[in-house]
Formats: C-alpha cells, structure tokens, sequence
C-alpha cells in the first residue's frame, strides 16, 4: 500500500494541489494529513474542505497547533502567525470548525503512529529540531515508525536496538528504506510553507510492501499564493517567505 | 541483544531458526544446496529457486544475542545498498527476508576471488596494472551509483572469466543518498586494518577516494607480496598511517617500474587530495604506463627519516580541522577525464578553437584531466613490414604534432597525456577510446559542411551519436562566405 502523507498546509491551495495531483499519479492508495491545515495563507476554507472531502473517504487526520488555536487562542504565536489566525476564523464556517475541533492529536494504524509536532507531548507542541528532541520521541514511541511535521524542515532521524539515535537529511524522490530493526521518527517538510530553503511543497510517501519512505519536493504555483495573501491583506512576509522557503 | 522491538513489532515468530539451517531446508522458496564456508558476521548458502536460472547464494547474518551491534548494522546497510546497485561489477541482488527471519539471497559470482592471487605474488607488474584497471572500473562504476565500498580488500574482490572486476560485501559501505547506520552505530572506526584509508581512521565515511587508498594497498600487496601497512591487529594501531610512510614497492621488488610505484604511492597519499581525484583517472593511467607523469614518488627507494615521521607524528597528534563533508557524487563531477580530439591536418583555426574550449573546461575543473587525442586514419589494420616501419614515423611524427598543439596550453603538464590512435575509421576510434577511458567529456572540431560530408555523415555526427559521455563540438566562427551555401 501506499500512503501520502501531508503535514503543514497552511491554507495553501495551490500547494495542495499540486501534491495531491502529484500524488494520485503516483497511484497512492491512502492519505494521511498531519495538522495545520490553516494559518498564514489564503485558502483555509478550501483546504479544511479538500481535507474533509478525503476524511470522509476514509483518510487519517490529526489537529495542529494553528487549527488548535482557532478556539483556543494565539498566545504562544508569532505576530503574524496570529494575525493570520484572526484573519482565518472570520474565513471558516461553523462546520469547517467543528470538523478541525473534532480532530484528534495523534493517530495510529498497523505499526504507524501519525502526529503533528512530537510523541512524547503532542499536545505541548514542542519541536523536534535535535537529537535531544527526537530521541526523546523515539524512547516514547511504541510503533515501528511515526510521522510528524510542525517544523516546516524535513529530517529523518532513527533509533537501534542499542539505543543509538541518528539524523539524516532526506534527498527529494530517493526511496528510503525503513529497516524493521530500528526505530524512525519522520519529520516531514511542509506542503504550504517549506523553510527549509528549498521552495517546491513537501510531502512524502510511504510504501509499507516495500517499507520505504520517499520525500517527495513540488514546484506549485507560488505566484498565485503570493498575490492571494497580499489580496487578503495578511502580512507581506507570509507572501515573500514562500518565494525564498524560508 | 536488548530489543525494544519486540513491542513494536509483531512477535519475531522464526520459520527457521538460521542457527540451525539445514541442506535440504527450503526457505520463501529457496532451497539450500549446500553449506559454504562461514565469514566472522554471516553464514553462506549456495541455494536455488525455480525462478532464477543464474547461481544464487544466501547471506544469513548471524544476529545472535549479545552479538556485535555491527553484524545487524552491517546486514540493514547491505540491504538498503544492495538492491540499489546495477551492473557487472556487482552481484545482482534477488531477495531479502522478513524482519523475523534476514537474509539476502544474490547472485552467486564464479570467478576467482584476488586473495587467491596473493599465492602468487609478487605478481609481474603489468598483471598488477591489468588487475588493478578492472578493480578501478568496479570502483568508478558504484562510485557513479552514490556508493563507497569503505571494505575494499582482496577477499572482498572477484574477476569474473570475462575479467570483470565484481565487488562484494556492501556490509560497511556508505551511500551518499541514504542514512549511513554505520557512522551512527560505531563509535570506533571500522573496516579491515591492513585496508583502511587514514581518513576513515579519523572516522571519515563521506570520501569515496578513501576506495582509491585501499585500492593502492591491495596493487601494493599484488606487486611485493607485502602488505604496506602491516596487519594491525588493534584500531589504535591503525592510526600509524597517518604519519608512517610504507617501504616504497621498490625496494621490496626491484623489478617494479617507476610508473607502477608512482601509481601505487599515488594512490597512498595520507590526504585523499593528493590521492587520484577518480578511479576513472586512475585506471587511465594504469591503461597507459607511458604517458604516466612522474614525480619523486617514482624514484623513491626508502622510507622518510625518522625526523620527518616524527614531524607528521606530531602534527596528527594535535588534530587537523574538521575536513568539509563530500559528496561522491561532488568528487567525481569536479574529476572529469576530458579528451580533446584534435585534427592535426585540417584547419589550424579549428585546432586553436578546440584547444582553447578545453583549456576552458580544465580551468573550471582543477582535478580534470586532459588527453590530447590525434586519429592517425589508415587505409587498413595489416601493414607489411616496410609500411610498418613508415606507420611508426608517421606516427611519431603525428606525437611531435600534437604536443606541439597541446605547448600553449596554460595547464600543469602533469595533467595531459598524448595519444595517437591508429584507426580506419576515426568517429569509432574516437568513440571506442571514450567508453575504455571512462571519459565524462570530449571536444571535437567539426569542419564546415560540404556535400559529401552531408551525404556519408561527418566524424562529429558520429561521436556525438555515439560516444557515452559528454560532447562539445566546436566550430570556428563564420567568416564572411566561408560557411557553403546549402546547394
């Protein structure tokens, strides 16, 4: 089977696009999305939409801290991270609301663990930015791998038998094989908002026949997106941060 | 060995037991044959499928508990490497088993393995120069697919009958694209002691000349019957490399040449900087004994002084600066080998064209190398002995010619070689020399269009067509009226 995974959408329509198109030819049989479908850009309605659409033919979703803060508030937020969360909630309908609300923060299937920020504490919303970090997520996980997102900067890290915990920075398109005899935590780049330098959207593809995992990068229409968010009056940077991937 | 798998996975529920594999015994449809001799990390079995008409043999790693963390190791990164390589250079990977029961099944390579020349040695050296020219094709070939083999050793490395240099073993090696579980996993360097390039001591995987220092070792091995390094039994000892320079092949074996120690030492430089930048350029010049450039290397007869070994003692001992990381691939684009095909009897504008687009080309490269390449075009390849004698001063006169064209050519003369190829038809010779050479870009004048050249197709039609790597075809600029008119 195959499975696209898609973390930090990020109301970014034409990002979105282009994965799923670029996912459906790659013929994948299961999707999952892992949080933070709204924030910082300009189509959140239509991508809490598109991801409800796939939810109800039976794809996986977990809640993200910017589709958490819809009710519960921007404290921990960036300036224009919550001017794009005020912004957004005079965007959602009631149902769109409810629907990113019922949400649950972690989810699992056969020997998979999906989640938007950690393992150990996904409702803290640390990042996993180090080996400290992961590793702390890999003594905490019971599964055989789990996917995450949250930092917008794709990276592989891994755990064996001995403890021993690594890092790896995954190449766009080149099947990773997952050896059953370590542990792997995931982290995915960003389909709506990459910083990781490189601006095509990120997700990625597991194949669980094979046991490989391949990040997959995405040219879209950035153009579009850019001009949408100015159109919307949200802070300029949202717009220029896409051109650069940072 | 401690696992916190076991509540991960499902339940490793064995089929077989691989402590207690049998002949006879069929595992997903392998049955084995019979039982070869076992490694220090894996047990060996000659098996056969009904789906596969070729040889196969098993790997069955020995993950038994308490074992050495590298045999697990060492088995996941053959695994993801192995099925990643294509080739004839490397046994063609067929299957690998489940979580519950690892085992790599791949074709099983006939052929004599190098260890068993070691009987033999010291071998003549142009043996040495003809083994060493397929090893170094092995290595260029995986190097070219994102893998150093970082385990380069005689019982690592089989010639086929064909000759074909084939490299087994991917248990330590590195894959630019994949995560390296190795470098993770060890907190000692690792590898075979009489093998290991200095860098790797230092616990550097990321260097695919690290292969090239290796190969050195073993041509060494090959031609003195020594080993240049030793047997060092424990890791610490491994670092004597650093600074302790090998007894020079020479004066083990006085009949070495010059060119195959200068090769040799070549390839045993402490900085892989001064090593060959490529295999490729490496079996160029084992290919070509003559056009060697030699350098003290060549003529050395002893070991430095103890003054100066104490001096690279000393200077290892404080540490070098973090060396910025590599990448395979980064090493072999900035070390292409550029031919430049030059016609000595056409036009001399074209000629100077053709010499100043590769000069351009070796100034962006500065480990690109240059063969200075002229067709001698002759009616026919059996000449009777008068003729002989008028084809070798045409040849010679042809080798005056063009190193004449290459004088002004502002590039370290130990960059070029020169080579005059006798041929009936010159796009073949041309194309021919490009795929033995391993060569990654080739520049060639094109003359200007007539109509029989039109009708039969010009030599550059041809190379471009055919030859397997890079090529800039140069003309010269379009003079007033030079350029025929279509008819």
């Amino acid at each position: 089977m195959q499975i696209a995974l898609f973390s930090d959408i990020h109301a970014n329509a034409e990002a979105l696009t282009a994965c799923l198109d670029h996912a459906r030819a790659n013929e994948v049989d299961r999707y999952v999305f892992l949080g933070d479908y709204v924030g910082y850009g300009a189509d959140p309605g239509f991508v809490v939409d598109t991801v409800q659409a796939h939810v109800s033919r039976g794809a996986i979703a977990v809640r993200g801290n910017h589709d958490d803060a819809i009710e519960t508030g921007t404290d921990q937020m960036t300036e224009s991270a919550a001017r794009a969360i005020a912004w957004t909630r005079g965007q959602l309908t009631p149902s769109q609301r409810t629907f990113l609300r019922g949400l649950p923060l972690s989810a699992s299937e056969a020997d998979r663990l999906y989640v938007h920020a950690n393992v150990d504490a996904p409702a803290g919303w640390d990042y996993i930015t180090n080996l400290y970090t992961a590793s702390r997520s890999l003594i905490a996980m019971r599964t055989h791998i789990a996917l995450c997102g949250h930092i917008h900067v794709p990276a592989l890290y891994h755990m064996s038998p001995t403890g021993k915990v690594a890092s790896f920075e995954p190449i766009g398109g080149i099947d990773i094989p997952l050896s059953r005899h370590r542990r792997w935590l995931a982290v995915l780049g960003a389909v709506g908002q990459p910083r990781d330098g490189d601006s095509a959207a990120c997700y990625a593809i597991l194949d669980d026949a094979r046991e490989t995992l391949t990040y997959m990068r995405v040219p879209y229409d950035i153009d579009n997106a850019a001009r949408k968010i100015r159109a919307a009056g949200l802070p300029a940077r949202l717009a220029d941060r896409l051109y650069a991937g940072r | 060995m401690e696992t916190f798998l076991t509540d991960a996975a499902p339940a490793p529920t064995p089929v077989h037991d691989v402590r207690r594999l049998r002949v006879g015994e069929t595992i997903d449809g392998f049955h084995l044959e019979e039982a070869l001799p076992p490694g220090g990390m894996a047990s060996f079995w000659r098996v056969t499928h009904p789906d596969f008409a070729l040889p196969l043999i098993m790997k069955v790693p020995l993950l038994r508990p308490g074992e050495d963390p590298i045999t697990i190791v060492g088995y996941e990164m053959e695994r993801m490497i192995l099925p990643r390589l294509h080739g004839p250079h490397v046994p063609r990977f067929i299957a690998a088993g489940p979580f519950e029961q690892p085992y790599i099944v791949m074709e099983f390579i006939s052929g004599t393995s190098v260890k068993e020349l070691i009987a033999e040695t010291p071998l003549a050296p142009g043996r040495v120069a003809a083994i060493g020219v397929q090893i170094a094709f092995a290595l260029h070939d995986i190097h070219r697919q994102h893998v150093i083999h970082l385990d380069l050793k005689p019982s690592n490395v089989f010639l086929r009958s064909g000759e074909d240099a084939v490299l087994i073993d991917y248990g330590l090696a590195h894959h630019e694209l994949l995560p390296d579980l190795i470098a993770e996993e060890m907190d000692e360097p690792v590898g075979t002691g009489p093998y290991v390039a200095p860098e790797q001591v230092l616990r550097d995987r990321t260097d695919p000349r690290s292969d090239i220092f290796a190969l050195g070792v073993i041509l060494y091995f090959l031609a003195t019957g020594e080993r240049p390094f030793g047997e060092p039994q424990r890791a610490a000892e491994w670092r004597w490399r650093l600074w302790r320079d090998p007894f020079p092949p020479r004066a083990w074996n006085p009949n070495i040449l010059p060119w195959l120690q200068e090769i040799i030492l070549h390839c045993l430089e402490v900085d892989p900087e001064r090593r060959y930048a490529t295999a490729a350029q490496l079996a160029f010049d084992l290919q070509h004994p003559s056009e060697v450039a030699l350098t003290a290397r060549a003529e050395r007869i002893a070991r430095d002084g103890i003054i100066t070994v104490a001096l690279r003692r000393f200077r290892a001992s404080r540490g070098s600066a973090p060396r910025p990381r590599k990448r395979v691939s980064g090493v072999l684009t900035r070390a292409p080998i550029v031919v430049a095909a030059v016609d000595l009897a056409g036009d001399g504008a074209l000629a100077d064209a053709v010499r100043a687009s590769a000069e351009r080309i070796l100034a962006a490269d500065p480990s690109a190398r240059l063969a200075c390449v002229n067709v001698l075009k002759i009616a026919r390849l059996a000449i009777d002995p008068w003729e002989d004698e008028q084809g070798r001063n045409r040849h010679l006169q042809r080798m005056i010619e063009l190193k004449h064209w290459a004088r002004s050519l502002l590039v370290d003369p130990a960059r070029l070689t020169y080579h005059v190829l006798e041929a009936t038809d010159p796009g073949a010779a041309l194309v021919d020399y490009a795929r033995n050479n391993n060569v990654d870009h080739l520049v060639l004048g094109a003359r200007r269009t007539s109509a029989v050249r039109r009708h039969l197709g010009s030599t550059s039609a041809h190379v471009v067509a055919q030859a397997p790597c890079t090529v800039t075809v140069v003309r010269t600029g379009r003079a007033s009226g030079a350029e025929a008119p279509e008819a």
